[in-house]
């Protein structure tokens, strides 16, 4: 079995580890910072960049309002293209259903497209459990697997990794799992796409089935789409004689021309391009081209969960860009790992406790795992309004339906906010502070929950005298 | 005859009293009288930004009896004058207060923060300040994205004499302050922090200035630690200084006419 986040450590802890290891900081701001760069130059390019993202935020809250209909739509005409579709509720039934199906082709060696949902469902382990090798293929996702390692951003998996980490990696790993690294391999950027080259080859031309997710469906056609850099996909979508096409249920598009927004917007946004090497769309089957047998599994796994928050719903435009972690401040200091999910930065603090619900102490962690500072908000393609999620899913921790309970906190802001509305005791507190605050050394460590302030900052001076004693006592500066 | 009132903020009350006092000071210069009801606490930026809205709506409900009756609200502070706005509303749905929603929604647009209360409100830009010193402006999250202020402070701070102001590397940058995310998440919000302090100390300024003394607490609070000399203040302290004021004691002249732009 691959690593999971399975009992991973809340946000806090995670993120302490992380931000102590010098090596992956600056990995992951060289990387955020260049992708970044990018990105902002050929955004600046575009006059109609905003309206873009207007029509991109509204196409897709059309879909997700009428959800219902377009799914039932995307399913008469796969169907119609001879393809099967079938509908998982949640992990485990989606992960049986693909099982079931790479069992029925007798297969036991297959390759995958990288793909968010089938990181997100574990099911690579699930074909693992039941005696079938998935292998990835795409470069970064092939990185993660064979370090036995564990993704860190949703478009580039491997952003925590450099090059000779990347090099040693393949020197130890390929040879357990096919062609072995070249001899004297080098961390040259071109050495290193040749060996996963050489490596993958030998699984494209071998495997029999494939699995995938998919970028886009296109209801009125019933297409499926995947964007991506290397051609990988490409391969595995039309060597294989099977195609499995594992998919979330919000990525529904209703027509073509809503196609083309997106197409200006992904590359541009995910890795400053502008539009992605290879895009690849197909339609059921057809005879004597590509996949003889096609299989779309429609997965929901809390989307509907999530589609039932008001305000959270936003989160279901999301394309999966990565912007939002690139630009985030706290991302870059962390790494994606620490939010112990394939889905990191500013998207995975909103979208895990939306499908999961904050109901354990990690996920609840999550909503808090952010200063609020909105840079997210300014580049999401889809208009997703992070701080306003963020602040709702924090108080369905504080006063709502979360599991996960802050009894302490809520004890204490609640005493704060009892002073505070009565005026004769806000004034003597505030007074009080400027008596305490004498007493108190400039260097003192704060206790308990609060050392996380005095650990890298001093504790500021308290004046002797309030604003609103030196008010009384000079009757507004008069005296 | 308009009633001006000043929201001087709780943090600014018990921790930065010269704040407040800078704001009295150039209100009065530029013709406006404020008042300052004593029964003001805090407008409940920490609990609702950690989650508590029904604790919120009962400080909204203290603001909006506080200040209800004046016709302008003047803030020396971009995230709590920014909040009656953002938040009030969310609040009072939250608690189902429907009193309160009529009432926070008259109160919201008279709350103003006070650079923008200066520049939009009294069509000023210079304030015939005096500030002989290198400084540098940080924008706050909530001053650039929240309630963005553009280009404001920066025109206010160039209008002073004397002064010059040098600009903050990566400044649009988070300094990993986030309220309660500094303490809930000690160790990222100390990375951050610890670049905003470098970039900060990049500049050579003798003064950090923004409008949010909590983002200035936070990056003082580093900047002491490591022993730097660098002062933090309030935006509104600078514009308060005149030249019967002279330099501001302790810290280094400017060379004259060496403003940066």
């Amino acid at each position: 079995m691959s690593k999971t986040f399975m009992g991973w450590p809340a946000f806090p802890r995670a993120a302490e580890t992380a931000v102590a290891d010098e090596q992956l900081r600056t990995n992951v701001r060289r990387a955020t910072h260049t992708i970044r760069g990018k990105r902002a130059a050929l955004v600046e390019e575009r006059p109609d960049w905003q309206d873009l993202r207007d029509a991109a935020a509204a196409l897709k809250d059309d879909v997700l309002a009428h959800l219902d209909t377009y799914l039932e739509q995307v399913e008469e005409r796969v169907t119609a293209a001879g393809g099967t579709v079938h509908w998982a509720v949640d992990a485990d039934e989606a992960n049986r259903i693909v099982t079931r199906l790479v069992r029925d082709t007798g297969e036991t060696e297959i390759v995958k497209v990288k793909s968010m949902l089938t990181e997100e469902i574990g099911l690579d382990n699930a074909l693992e459990a039941a005696g079938i090798s998935a292998r990835e293929t795409d470069l970064a996702a092939t990185i993660v697997q064979l370090g036995d390692d564990l993704p860190s951003h949703v478009v580039v998996p491997a952003l925590h990794r450099n090059r000779s980490e990347i090099r040693d990696i393949f020197v130890r790993e390929m040879g357990r799992h096919g062609r072995p690294a070249p001899e004297g391999l080098t961390d040259d950027p071109g050495e290193l796409a040749e060996a996963a080259r050489l490596h993958m080859r030998e699984k494209f031309l071998k495997a029999k089935v494939a699995v995938s997710g998919a970028n886009f469906v296109v209801a009125e056609t019933g297409t499926l789409c995947v964007v991506e850099s290397e051609g990988n996909g490409r391969m595995c979508l039309t060597l294989a004689d099977t195609l499995i096409s594992v998919v979330g249920i919000e990525k529904v598009v209703p027509t073509w021309r809503d196609l083309e927004v997106y197409l200006q917007m992904l590359a541009r946004s995910a890795t400053g391009e502008r539009m992605a090497p290879y895009t690849s769309t197909w339609t059921g089957t057809t005879d004597g081209d590509g996949p003889g047998t096609f299989h779309l599994v429609l997965v929901d796994n809390g989307r509907t969960r999530a589609l039932a928050d008001p305000v959270g719903r936003q989160a279901l435009r999301c394309i999966r860009c990565g912007a939002c972690m690139n630009i985030c401040p706290v991302y870059e200091r962390t790494g994606g790992q620490a939010y112990g999910s394939v889905y990191p930065g500013p998207i995975g603090a909103i979208l895990n406790p939306l499908l999961k619900g904050p109901d354990d102490p990690q996920t609840a962690s999550l909503p808090y795992a952010s200063s609020l500072c909105g840079a997210c908000n300014e580049v999401c393609p889809v208009r997703i309004r992070f701080t306003d999620v963020l602040l709702k899913l924090r108080s369905d921790v504080a006063e709502g339906d979360a599991k996960v309970k802050h009894r302490a906190e809520k004890a204490a802001l609640k005493a704060v906010g009892a002073v505070m509305d009565h005026g004769p005791l806000w004034n003597a507190a505030v007074r009080a502070a400027g008596t305490v605050g004498a007493a108190v050394p400039k260097g003192m460590k704060l206790p308990g929950p609060l050392h996380g302030w005095t650990d890298s900052r001093a504790l500021p001076d308290i004046p002797k005298e309030s604003f609103r004693a030196w008010w009384k006592r000079t009757e507004g500066g008069a005296k | 005859m308009r009633t001006t009132a000043l929201f001087v903020t709780c943090i600014n009350d018990a921790l930065h009293p010269g704040t407040g006092k800078a704001a009295v000071t150039l209100l009065r210069r530029l013709g406006v009288e404020v008042d300052f009801p004593d029964g003001q606490s805090c407008c409940g930026q920490m609990h609702y930004n950690t989650g508590y809205r029904r604790e919120t709506a009962r400080l909204a409900r203290h603001f909006v009896d506080v200040f209800g009756e004046y016709d302008e609200i003047v803030v020396p502070s971009a995230s709590c004058g920014g909040l009656p706005s953002e938040a009030y509303e969310i609040a009072a749905e939250a608690a189902g207060d429907a009193g309160l929603l009529r009432d926070v929604r008259e109160l919201a647009p008279k709350v103003h923060e006070l650079t923008s209360y200066i520049t939009d409100v009294l069509g000023r830009e210079d304030v015939d300040a005096y500030f002989p010193h290198r400084v540098t402006y940080h924008p706050t999250c909530h001053s650039l994205r929240a309630t963005p202020l553009g280009e404001r402070p920066y025109r206010l701070l160039r209008a002073v004499k004397g002064i010059d102001v040098v600009e903050l590397p990566a400044r649009d940058e988070c300094c990993g302050f986030g309220g309660t995310f500094s303490v809930k998440n000690g160790a990222v919000s100390g990375a951050m922090n610890g670049d905003k302090a470098r970039h900060v100390l990049e500049t050579g300024a003798s003064v950090l200035a923004a409008v949010d003394n909590s983002c200035l607490m936070n990056i003082g609070g580093r900047l002491a630690k490591d022993g730097h000399a660098v002062r933090t203040l309030h935006l509104v302290e600078i514009l308060a200084r005149t030249e019967a004021d002279g330099p501001l004691a302790g810290i280094p002249v400017a060379r004259s006419g060496g403003v940066l732009r």
